[in-house]
């Protein structure tokens, strides 16, 4: 029995020194490809596929398979990487770290923060909801992660990085994040716990922190990191066709949109620009990676950054699936005043950036 | 043995109970499973990332799809 013990473990470390030998070896791979990605693109389609760099044709697919593979890699290593923080820190730790410690306001920071960092899924929103509540956590600390996860998270972050470089990705994140602090904390204000849904209320009088305790993963992280990886392959497969139609879409308008389209309707000194992008983009459902590519295109036809990102945030960040998802646990009316409020912060950032962009 | 398999309805969560039912065929356990899609239900048990998986009253899983050979392991501690 103790030998057959042994020659398990010797095979489970076996498995591990592959396991790492991989990454290592995959990792600068894949950063060495990114790097030298666009000279091998060039190669591919102006040496092999023999399409003159001068024609339209051979610019446009040029740009396509370039972007699509250089979002591809971003996507996988962002989305690896928020696996990572996640099996370091999930949400239940947070619980336990935001109702046990006095905080000082840097509670809002904290939910918001993590609401970035955490993979969006909507179908989760509601239990975390209920969770946060649950553990007595207030209201506003719990709309400022509710605001932040839909609004940043790994999709966006890579679209942007790869069509718009990493200062406006910092942009972007930071700006979002602070919305949700900011929204979450005049929410907070407010004063609307009265309209929660009944059983929620319930909930949150009888919220304890006391099942506050957070059991740690037994399964060491080494273990771990090929689901982790897994679930970031995941997410690359799940948003594969929307890239490619997105940056399909967005090479086709580059090519055939004239230049004065947009910024005859959306130019910065146009006082509506950033209202009416906003309120047309609330009932628009896209997900991040259809959208950004088609938003490069406006920017590049001089629509403003501030005008663009207040359009993506109002895109990704309120979506009426969403909102009929928390009626479950809102009274309509907290559903309004929680979209109104983000609307109007969001039209804000919107002209903030094109005063200071 | 008494399993229950809470979620909402998500993709992830439907997987998770299929794989349930096959490994628990195929090692042969007598156990009863149960799919909890009733939110309040889901909370009591503190979890806040579906799916969870429940063995015995108790949370083992929670938020991620096992591998078969993991959840074999979870099922048999």
């Amino acid at each position: 029995m103790e030998t057959y013990k042994i020659a398990v473990d010797n095979q489970e470390r076996k498995k591990r020194a592959g396991l790492l030998a991989s990454v290592i070896v995959v990792l600068p791979s894949l950063l060495l490809l990114y790097h030298y990605l666009s000279g091998l693109v060039d190669y591919l389609t102006f040496n092999l596929f023999m399409l003159q760099p001068e024609s339209h044709l051979g610019q446009a697919i040029n740009f396509f398979i370039y972007d699509t593979i250089k979002i591809l890699i971003l996507l996988f290593l962002i989305s690896s990487l928020m696996g990572v923080v996640n099996a370091y820190f999930p949400v239940e730790r947070l619980r336990v770290y935001l109702t046990t410690k006095k905080l000082f306001g840097l509670e809002y920071f904290f939910a918001s923060f993590f609401g970035a960092v955490t993979p969006f899924c909507s179908c989760s929103s509601i239990p975390l909801f209920i969770g946060f509540v649950q553990g007595g956590i207030p209201l506003g600390v719990t709309f400022s992660y509710l605001i932040t996860s839909p609004l940043v998270n790994e999709v966006a972050v890579a679209m942007f990085l790869g069509m718009f470089g990493v200062k406006s990705t910092l942009i972007y994140a930071g700006s979002g994040i602070l919305l949700g602090m900011i929204g979450g904390y005049i929410l907070g204000k407010l004063k609307l716990d009265s309209y929660l849904s009944d059983w929620v209320k319930e909930i949150q009088q009888n919220s304890t922190n006391e099942n506050a305790k957070w059991e740690n993963e037994k399964t060491p992280f080494i273990d771990r990191l090929p689901a982790i990886i897994a679930d970031g392959w995941g997410i690359v497969q799940k948003v594969l066709l929307y890239v490619i139609i997105g940056i399909a879409i967005g090479a086709a308008m580059h090519g055939y949109v004239p230049e004065d389209f947009f910024t005859e309707f959306l130019s910065a000194d146009k006082w509506y620009a950033v209202p009416a992008a906003v309120i047309l983009a609330v009932p628009m459902y896209a997900n991040a990676a259809g959208i950004v590519p088609v938003i490069q295109v406006f920017v590049a036809k001089g629509v403003p950054l501030g005008t663009a990102i207040a359009f993506m945030m109002a895109v990704v960040g309120l979506s009426l699936p969403e909102a009929t998802l928390l009626k479950k646990v809102m009274k309509w009316k907290l559903i309004g005043i929680f979209f109104g409020t983000v609307t109007v912060f969001i039209i804000l950032l919107g002209y903030l950036f094109n005063l200071f962009l | 043995m008494d399993i229950k398999v809470l979620g909402t309805g998500c993709t992830k969560c439907k997987k998770l109970e299929e794989l349930t039912r096959e490994v628990v065929a195929e090692m042969g356990i007598e156990a009863n499973i149960e799919k909890e899609e009733d939110i309040y239900k889901i909370m009591q048990y503190g979890v806040m990332r579906t799916p969870g998986l429940v063995v015995d009253g108790k949370v083992v899983l929670t938020g991620r799809l096992p591998k078969t050979k993991e959840l074999k392991e979870l099922l048999t501690q």
